[in-house]
């Protein structure tokens, strides 16, 4: 495939530039390259003077480091993101509904929408959620949902994540840095603001509070600790909420109420903002050897003590093998067409998609039904004839646990290299916050780029970079 | 607050006060063994011993030379009192009370952090000491002053101000309890100068010299010196002074939390009969002995402190 088969974002292919970049490109065109070279130098300072590092797995605790920011603004037309926003409320009441479905009645199976092997033999699905309704009925407070785009108006989701979204705190740090460094530039477009989604964050959690709390519920934050990789975000939204960052050894259950240690005693908490996976989260009810999340806390939570945001058991919703069925997904809960795309899935857990798979695996995507972070995948048009063996040997010996995807013509947006501008794949990924008043979207959202010339892989932990993303008012 | 975030904070000062504890002694140090004739390496064993870095040191070296001492007390990692190792601490505590801090103060820590990884990622010639340890002093200058400047004078900030106040309380403790020998009337009645010499050692070790001066003129007298260090209330590092900001730290705790607890009241008592005597009478209770009792009474309340504000479950 070669360059100019891919959407860019900013130019035309005939030429020119596309309406939503006009006044950006005006300014760039007047800009000194030196000094924007300078600029985003600077950028990088600020990063680090703020401390918006990420910790890598597997490497020494001390290491800090820098996701790579660059200076040129992803664009979005209000008129894009009305129709992408409406798509995305969609999705997302269609996830909640799912859910309470799937952990009460179980319709979608018995209308045999999906096959029940799906949910009762997936890691992810957890029985001790059986029966167990959240306060107001949300189980995804806190929405990720990851978009790419092949033209104009074609977007496809390729993951919802579900469970515990993380990069917002990139998100707001990427326009403070950008509203500090280049003011004017805020002043010739109207961007729409994104600035309030801490408070936005910090109302609807409190919104989910159990019936039982009080009108200005308690909401803290519990992090595994300072060195979890995204431990900066976790104290960051907690900052900014203004509300204490916990850890499991911080809690305990207390006369049936989940409780925090403070220097006057414990203070129960009405709604946990957790950023720990399920299986950490109580020692009694899941893995027993974790130290991450208070022992009882299920107990309580069933008991309606507490709120737990996203509820346990919203993995489910998010595993890829689920992903395949999400257009039937939200055709049986809102009875419309689903107004954002899947990508086109092949279930290799079914013989006929594995045969297919095996034959064009130079084309495809193979991914883990249960990986994340772009981790152990494949992307066949890019690997070596050696990976690809590798991968044959996986898939046959373990079908079930791999999915694979045409790989998709990303759209582009320029990046500041050394060269001047150059074009770099991005995807998308919206914040939505849920709660019983409604469904909440920040217009705008992380714009992941991957650095590398011709590179598909955005993720942070592959070499990819952040942008600031603009959802212009006009 | 958290009680986890109460002993993040006590600990992110207390480091900090360790940190420019350890960057002055290194500074007396070298100015001894520059101004002295005749001095030895061996002068360094007292500077390893006044930061409770000796022994430690011991085990990995055979012997005490400068530049391995001044290397241990600057860089080393498994010297937990090292500057190095004193400034990644406070740092560590810091991120993890980051939601008690201000913008400005954790800024100016993780910039205190970022610049003495950079001056001290290589061993550190003698010609660069002097500015290596002002940068490194500067910039935690920086963060009390931004402390001072930016934080709300709230539980947060007695928190701070408790773990900086007992540290400063220990390390001077520390000095005089190495040094007492040459303070004590029977060696010191005329004064030689290698009496003056240790004298301004002692004083160097506190910043004191030039406040010192200023209340006692140039002669000095090892009375006036131990008074100086132990009971005078308007000298920042002096024991009195940083009991009696314990004790109003305790208090503030005790009014906004409404009740009072056990370490106001231990504060309140080494206060009240340990340093509000006459130097006098602390030279005839024993200067050692009383210097010792102290540094047991330091350690105790420290103890009270993690027990009353629940710092550990």
């Amino acid at each position: 495939m070669s360059n100019d088969t891919f959407f860019d974002e900013m130019w035309l292919e005939e030429g020119g530039v596309r309406d939503p970049y006009r006044r950006f490109a005006t300014w760039f065109d007047d800009e000194n390259p030196k000094d924007l070279r300078a600029k985003q130098r600077e950028a990088e300072d600020l990063f680090r003077l703020a401390g918006i590092t990420f910790n890598v797995y597997g490497r020494s605790a001390a290491e800090e480091r820098l996701i790579p920011f660059d200076i040129i603004p992803r664009i979005i037309s209000n008129a894009e993101w009305q129709r992408l926003s409406r798509g995305i409320e969609q999705r997302v009441r269609a996830i909640n509904a799912f859910l309470y479905d799937i952990y009460h009645r179980q319709e979608i199976v018995k209308a045999g929408r999906i096959p029940e092997g799906m949910l009762a033999r997936n890691d992810a699905f957890l029985p001790q959620m059986i029966n167990v309704t959240p306060p107001g009925g949300i189980y995804t407070h806190i929405v990720g949902i990851d978009l790419v785009r092949t033209g104009p108006g074609q977007f496809y989701v390729l993951e919802d994540n579900a469970r515990t979204p993380s990069g917002v705190s990139y998100m707001l740090e990427n326009r403070e840095t950008m509203l500090q460094m280049f003011p004017e530039l805020f002043v010739r477009n109207r961007v729409q603001p994104v600035q309030n989604y801490p408070t936005d964050l910090r109302r609807s959690l409190a919104a989910c509070a159990p019936a039982g709390a009080s009108g200005r519920p308690t909401v803290a934050v519990l992090t595994p600790g300072i060195y979890n990789s995204a431990y900066y975000e976790h104290a960051f939204l907690a900052d900014q909420m203004g509300v204490e960052l916990v850890e499991g050894s911080d809690l305990r259950v207390v006369d049936g109420r989940v409780a925090m240690r403070t220097t006057r005693g414990y203070k129960p908490i009405d709604v946990l903002y957790r950023r720990v996976d399920d299986d950490f989260l109580d020692p009694l009810n899941f893995n027993p050897e974790s130290q991450l999340g208070p022992p009882g806390i299920m107990d309580v939570y069933r008991a309606g003590g507490i709120t737990i945001a996203n509820a346990p058991g919203t993995g489910i919703a998010d595993d890829k093998a689920i992903y395949s069925y999400m257009p039937e997904i939200v055709e049986f809960y809102t009875g419309e067409r689903p107004l954002l795309e899947n990508v086109p899935t092949w279930r290799c857990s079914d013989p006929d998609s594995l045969a297919y798979v095996l034959d064009n695996l130079s084309d495809l995507v193979v991914k883990e039904v249960h990986g994340s972070g772009g981790y152990g995948m494949l992307i066949g048009p890019t690997a070596t004839k050696r990976d690809i063996a590798a991968f044959r040997r996986k898939l046959r010996a373990r079908p079930g646990h791999y999915i694979a995807q045409p790989t998709l013509a990303l759209s582009t947006v320029p990046i500041f290299s050394r060269a001047g501008l150059a074009p770099r794949h991005v995807d998308l990924r919206p914040f939505v916050l849920c709660c019983p008043e409604g469904i909440h979207i920040t217009p705008g959202g992380l714009t992941r780029v991957a650095l590398k010339k011709g590179s598909l892989v955005v993720n942070s932990s592959q070499g990819g970079g952040t942008k600031d993303t603009w959802v212009l008012e006009d | 607050m958290l009680g986890k975030t109460a002993n993040g904070l006590f600990w992110m000062y207390r480091f900090l006060e360790r940190a420019e504890n350890t960057a002055r002694l290194i500074e007396t140090g070298q100015r001894i063994a520059l101004t002295r004739s005749g001095a030895s390496d061996l002068e360094w064993r007292p500077v390893l011993q006044t930061a409770g870095a000796l022994d430690a040191f011991l085990q990995v070296n055979q012997e005490i030379t400068k530049d391995a001492a001044i290397d241990w007390m600057l860089r080393s990692k498994d010297n937990p009192s090292s500057l190095q190792s004193c400034i990644s601490a406070a740092r560590q505590n810091a991120r993890l009370v980051r939601t008690a801090l201000t913008h400005e103060v954790w800024e100016a820590i993780n910039d205190a952090y970022m610049r003495a990884q950079r001056l001290l990622a290589r061993k550190v010639g003698e010609r660069d000491l002097s500015a290596v340890l002002g940068a490194v002093r500067q910039s935690i200058s920086l963060v009390r002053g931004a402390t001072l400047g930016t934080m709300l004078r709230n539980d947060i900030y007695d928190f701070a101000r408790i773990g900086t106040f007992l540290e400063r309380a220990d390390n001077t403790a520390r000095i005089l309890d190495v040094k007492y020998y040459v303070l004590l009337p029977s060696v010191s009645s005329i004064g030689s100068s290698l009496d003056n010499v240790q004298w301004e050692t002692i004083l160097r070790s506190v910043s004191a010299r030039g406040g010192f001066r200023m209340e006692y003129g140039n002669n000095y007298d090892p009375q006036d010196i131990a008074k100086f260090l132990i009971l005078d209330r308007r000298m920042p590092r002096s024991l009195a002074f940083c009991v009696r900001k314990l004790r109003d730290n305790l208090g503030y705790l005790v009014e906004c939390y409404g009740d009072r607890r056990e370490a106001w009241t231990k504060a309140d008592h080494i206060d009240r009969a340990y340093l509000s005597h006459t130097i006098e009478t602390i030279f005839d209770y024993g200067l050692h002995e009383f210097i010792q009792r102290l540094l047991a009474l330091l350690s105790d309340l420290g103890a009270q402190i993690e027990r009353d504000y629940r710092f550990y479950e």
